[in-house]
């Protein structure tokens, strides 16, 4: 079983939600999220963010339709960290 | 939303007021063709309330989405902001038509209990009155909360447009 330990997505997002809300959301998709987002860079009405996540075993579809249900729109995944573990039981 | 709230709610006050005051000064009419007038004036209020924000809010909603959906060269339809702009026009068409049709059925509860055969301590019209006025007060004192001002001074500035109103009418249809 592969198992996606961290993603790094190149996000563009309206103003509202803001930062604060949109990385909680997307850490509340799962237990034990560790989400690092960056604004970089700030137009009329959207915002370009790096959005880094960490977790034992990301949903990345759930993450992708968390960003989507936000107005997010996700341009890209830049960084990508998986992890191939042997199932127990 | 709060804003359309006092806004309307105002408007159904002051139109409940300047009718109870049209009576009046008129010709003694019968507390039944009194209360059905009002609430043929309150349900107008709240039809009118409605529509004129929820065609007005769709209108703005739509053309704001537009332009994000523009900015984020993608379709928003389904995410939070779609759904805002469809749930939002709704909401505050509610709030715009309630606001008018509750205050005025407050300000007719009067009527309504001199009908039902319940002793008042003011004749009906001038409890209505009373209540409009009360309303009124409230409804500058919510203002004050809102602004961060005096209450006591927001209520009163709110219950001197009641006043003018009232000796508006008293001078131009109390001939």
């Amino acid at each position: 079983m592969v198992f996606v330990k961290g993603i790094v997505l190149d996000v563009l997002k309206p103003h509202q939600p803001n930062a604060l809300e949109f990385s909680k959301a997307i850490a509340k998709v799962g237990v034990d999220y560790y989400v690092r987002l960056t604004v970089l860079e700030v137009d009329e009405n959207t915002e370009t963010l790096q959005i880094k996540i960490e977790g034992s075993a990301i949903d990345f579809e759930a993450v992708q339709s968390t960003i989507s249900d936000l107005g997010g729109s996700l341009h890209s995944i830049d960084e990508v960290e998986v992890q191939s573990e042997v199932d127990v039981g | 939303m709060r804003r359309y709230f006092v806004v309307n709610g105002f408007d159904g006050a002051l139109t409940m007021l300047g009718l109870i005051i049209g009576f009046l000064i008129s010709v003694p009419a019968d507390l039944s063709v009194i209360i059905n007038v009002c609430m043929g004036a309150a349900i107008a209020l709240g039809m009118s309330g409605v529509s004129s924000a929820f065609v007005s809010e769709t209108a703005e909603r739509r053309r704001a989405l537009g332009e994000l959906e523009e900015a984020m060269i993608s379709d928003l339809q389904e995410s939070a902001h779609g759904a805002a702009a469809r749930w939002v026009p709704l909401l505050i068409a509610l709030v715009n038509g309630s606001a008018p049709l509750v205050i005025s059925l407050l300000i007719l509860l009067p009527l309504w209990l001199s009908i039902a055969g319940i002793a008042l301590p003011v004749p009906p019209l001038y409890a209505a009155i009373i209540v409009a006025l009360l309303l009124i007060f409230l409804l500058g004192v919510f203002l004050g909360r809102i602004a961060g001002i005096s209450l006591l001074r927001s209520g009163i500035q709110t219950l001197l447009v009641a006043v003018v109103t009232a000796a508006l009418i008293y001078l131009f249809a109390g001939f």
